[in-house]
């Protein structure tokens, strides 16, 4: 039940500086992406926080479920040897 | 498998006593959406209500200078109405669904932009008292159990702080001119002391929805300590101005440590949350008259979208 002249949702991402990724700031409406892009950089970027924005439709965006805990993270869960820390290395052992 | 309401409320509960946050598709208790769902709309309708009193000295304003800054000022209100319009999206509604409930009078916003602005002062003393309220209102709700609030709190709490100080300097110029120039001052911390008090809300003996807010951490203070907060800062700084606050019960408190002060007018306060404020209907006819004036920017726009999206695509949009 939206209005006639209502706007898609479109989500922000600003890269601060170069050298950083883009990262999500927040969403708007526009009624295209050139408009969003132009929004974005009024809404989110009035004092030089960006050099760089992506927008993209927010119904584009395809997520994983929600839930921290939720299985789709396990097969990373238990894979402890994954990290540095897993092995032990005597103390005396440099550069390691 | 679906996992019980009972599981998913205690995943909820663990949550906000880890002090994390609770993002847009977690689950959470209805009351919990309904009550942020509330509160984010009534702050995003007071950014953008509040544009107006303000606004109304753009034209006028003393000098280039200051006309840039108001100018920026007002620009970054209607930015801040966009960032926490956002964040109330996340919670399942819509802007244009919150800005009809604005319109038709069904959602509320911050008594304080009830007041008029009668004199270029008042530009000044509404960033020194009116945001500088604000600003004790605001900054624990950076801390807010829902992320994108708090996400949108952190960046509107970077802003504010040009405005109280721009507010603030606007004044030190005005007492350093001339005779007339300071009574213009005084007159107006007069009028706007006592409502900028009331922005904290109504004492906590009169606050129903606090406790459970609190407990949920939407919430982090109680109206009366972020009141006597804002007492303690601005104290000093009215001081710094020559500028009395017309409180004769305003007097330090050694024993506690803070400014014991009067209770402002609670009759008054109800009295402009209701509707009977000096301006309540100027400012929601003048919102409802600029949200029909750009309907057909907006139709306009989306045509010319849908248009250039057929053009590409060479079929017709549905």
């Amino acid at each position: 039940m939206t209005e006639r002249g209502s706007w898609p949702l479109y989500e922000v991402f600003v890269r601060g500086k170069r050298g950083l990724n883009h990262v999500h700031v927040g969403s708007l409406h526009a009624a295209d992406a050139e408009m969003a892009l132009h929004n974005a950089r009024d809404l989110y970027t009035r004092r030089n926080e960006g050099v760089s924005i992506w927008v993209v439709r927010a119904e584009d965006i395809t997520a994983s479920s929600p839930a921290e805990k939720d299985p789709f993270f396990a097969p990373s869960g238990d894979k402890v040897y994954r990290h540095p820390t897993f092995y032990a290395i005597p103390e005396e052992v440099p550069h390691l | 498998m679906a996992a019980t309401e009972q599981e998913l409320s205690a995943v909820f509960e663990q949550t906000i006593a880890a002090d994390q946050r609770i993002e847009p598709r977690d689950w959470m208790p209805e009351a919990y959406r309904r009550t942020l769902i509330r509160q984010i709309a009534q702050h995003a309708h007071s950014e953008i209500i509040g544009m107006q009193p303000e606004g109304n000295w753009i034209l006028r304003a003393p000098s280039l200078r200051r006309k840039a800054i108001l100018l920026a000022k007002v620009q970054d209100e209607a930015g801040h109405g966009m960032y926490l319009y956002a964040a109330a999206e996340t919670l399942g509604v819509d802007r244009a669904e919150l800005t009809e409930k604005l319109i038709a009078n069904k959602q509320k916003y911050s008594s304080i932009f009830n007041y008029p602005t009668l004199s270029y002062a008042d530009v000044g003393v509404i960033g020194w008292l009116v945001d500088g309220a604000a600003i004790c209102n605001q900054v624990p709700l950076c801390r807010c159990s829902y992320g994108p609030y708090a996400r949108a709190m952190i960046r509107i709490c970077k802003e504010e702080s040009f405005h109280q100080r721009q507010g603030y300097e606007l004044l030190l110029a005005m007492v350093n001119g001339t005779e007339a120039q300071r009574e213009m001052v005084q007159e107006s911390t007069n009028r706007f002391w006592w409502p900028s008090l009331m922005m904290f809300g109504p004492p906590d003996g009169d606050s129903p929805n606090t406790r459970q807010s609190m407990a949920w951490r939407i919430k982090r203070h109680t109206n009366d300590e972020l009141r006597q907060r804002f007492v303690d800062m601005t104290v000093p700084q009215s001081e710094a101005l020559g500028v009395t606050l017309p409180d004769p019960d305003l007097r330090w408190n050694e024993e506690r440590g803070h400014y014991d002060f009067g209770e402002p007018d609670w009759d008054e306060f109800k009295a402009v949350i209701s509707g009977s404020g000096p301006c309540n209907a100027q400012r929601l006819a003048h919102r409802r008259r600029a949200h029909e004036n750009g309907a057909w920017v907006r139709e306009a726009a989306r045509a010319y979208a849908e248009k250039q999206t057929a053009k590409r695509t060479g079929r017709v949009a549905a």
